[in-house]
Parts: C-alpha cells; sequence; structure tokens
C-alpha cells in the first residue's frame, strides 16, 4: 500500500512530506508507548499513535518509520513538523480513534507483520 | 571529532533538563554513521541503543555525555552519567521493571524496557555503577 493510500484510507491529512506519500508500506503498529515501539516493532513502516511529543518524531526516526499517523485528530507541534522533515517522515492526522485506524488499515491489506 | 588509533571519536553533552531535546545526539549519530556507510541494520542498533540510553540519562540521572567511538570493526557508545546510581542492576535489567515517575510515563516512555532493549540491540553491554556518584554504560555493536 501507498502512504498515499493509508491517508485515503483514513481520510488523513497530510501535514509535511507529501512528497514522499508514493513511498510503498507494507506494515503498521499502533501504539502510544514508545518504549514498546523501540522494544518489540520490526520493520514497521507505519506509526499509529495518540501521542503529541517530539519522541514520536525521533523513536520513528530511530526505527527507520516513513509514516506517522496522528489519531483523534492529535495536532503536532511546529516543532514536531520540522523535526519530521528534518527525517523525510510522512506526518498525517486522523480524525479515527485509535482502534477503528488500525482495523481500516488491517481490512484493507496492511497488517502488523510479526512483532 | 578526533581521529587517533584508527577510530573515530565522537562526544555529545545530553541535557538533562530538557526532555524535548532528548534525542538529539542519537539523531546525530544516526547521521553520522549513514555518512561513514554502515549498514542499515547495524545503524538501527547502534541508534536505538544510543537513544534508549540518552532517554535513560534524562530520565533518571540529570543528563550527562554520550561519547561513541566507531572502529573498522566495531561501534562502541559510552554514556557517563552522575546521577544517583543503580540500586539494583538485575531488577533493573528485568522487563517491565522501571522507576521513571508517572510524567515520563505519560510522555510515552518509562515502561521498564530502555536497559533491556539496549542490551537486545547490541552485542555487549557494560554497566558500571555506583550509589550516589553515577553510572557509566559502555555498549559494543560488532560490525
Amino acid at each position: 500500500m501507498k502512504i498515499s493510500e493509508v491517508a485515503n484510507v483514513l481520510g488523513a491529512q497530510i501535514l509535511c512530506c507529501g512528497e514522499n506519500a508514493g513511498k510503498e508500506v507494507c506494515s503498521a503498529c499502533g501504539s502510544d508507548m514508545m518504549s514498546d515501539v523501540l522494544a518489540y516493532v520490526k520493520n514497521q513502516a507505519v506509526l499509529l499513535t495518540g501521542l503529541v511529543n517530539p519522541q514520536v518524531i525521533r523513536t520513528a526516526e530511530m526505527m527507520d518509520m516513513v509514516c506517522i499517523v496522528f489519531v483523534r485528530s492529535k495536532e503536532p507541534t511546529a516543532d514536531m513538523i520540522k523535526l519530521a522533515e528534518q527525517a523525510g517522515i510522512v506526518v498525517m492526522r486522523s480524525e479515527h480513534r485509535m482502534y477503528e485506524a488500525c482495523g481500516l488499515l488491517y481490512s484493507n491489506g496492511l497488517n502488523g507483520k510479526t512483532i | 571529532m578526533s581521529e587517533q588509533n584508527e577510530c573515530l571519536t565522537y562526544s555529545f553533552n545530553v541535557d538533562g533538563d530538557n526532555f524535548t531535546s532528548a534525542g538529539e545526539a542519537s539523531v546525530q549519530v544516526k547521521r553520522i554513521l549513514r555518512r561513514i556507510g554502515f549498514d542499515p541494520e547495524t545503524i538501527k542498533r547502534v541508534s536505538i541503543a544510543m537513544y534508549e540510553g540518552e532517554i535513560n540519562m534524562v530520565i533518571h540521572a540529570g543528563g550527562g555525555v554520550a561519547e561513541l567511538f566507531v572502529y573498522e570493526d566495531k561501534i562502541v557508545m559510552k554514556l557517563t552519567d552522575h546521577g544517583p546510581g543503580i540500586a539494583d542492576v538485575s531488577l533493573a535489567m528485568q522487563e517491565g521493571f522501571s522507576t521513571a515517575p508517572d510524567n515520563i510515563r505519560s510522555l510515552g516512555f518509562g515502561a521498564g524496557m530502555g536497559l533491556p532493549n539496549m542490551k537486545r540491540y547490541t552485542d555487549e553491554m557494560v554497566i558500571d555503577t555506583k550509589l550516589g556518584e553515577g553510572t557509566t554504560i559502555t555498549m559494543t555493536v560488532n560490525v
């Protein structure tokens, strides 16, 4: 699935790095605990979270993730967007809650793969 | 940066008063290793271990110094702080054990995964700690 399709499925608004939305992603994970993302996630390209602080962007960058979806209409700060732009990470915002957003992506073919 | 005995050395100050800036050193390390040309998996392992260590230094020790030593066959990270020290290292190494306050958990950390994760992503990890004086953690990733 392309990142642009992730945005379509979630009805999400892309906030930065839209030029990278043509990248293919094949897995995703949803978590508000960055500790768990760092500990258990392997080769997941998309991070869905309701947590808003700069460490979300840094965690994604450390994990080589290429897309972050903020659920529940959470609004990342300007500093976070700047960090994401520096890392080339596509950031988007969706009105869906975490459970719904994960379910929509999963049912459209984006599974979680092995953690 | 200095070059001696075929080893590239880098040093970063980790600000203990600013959780927002935590991870800046790890981002720089990742870019340095990418520029040198290490393979992505090695870079990822070093970056994650360094990042967890940096977060720990900010949460528990009021910051410190992170050093990176890049050899041809290995990458060594040395994290030094002058915090309270670790009372029980074997307990601290257990997944899920954490002394982090609730405000840190609300920021997405403090799940008791830091030290175990640092060990998981590196080939060797040595913890030298003394109560009331501080902690030095040395991690090695073989290339």
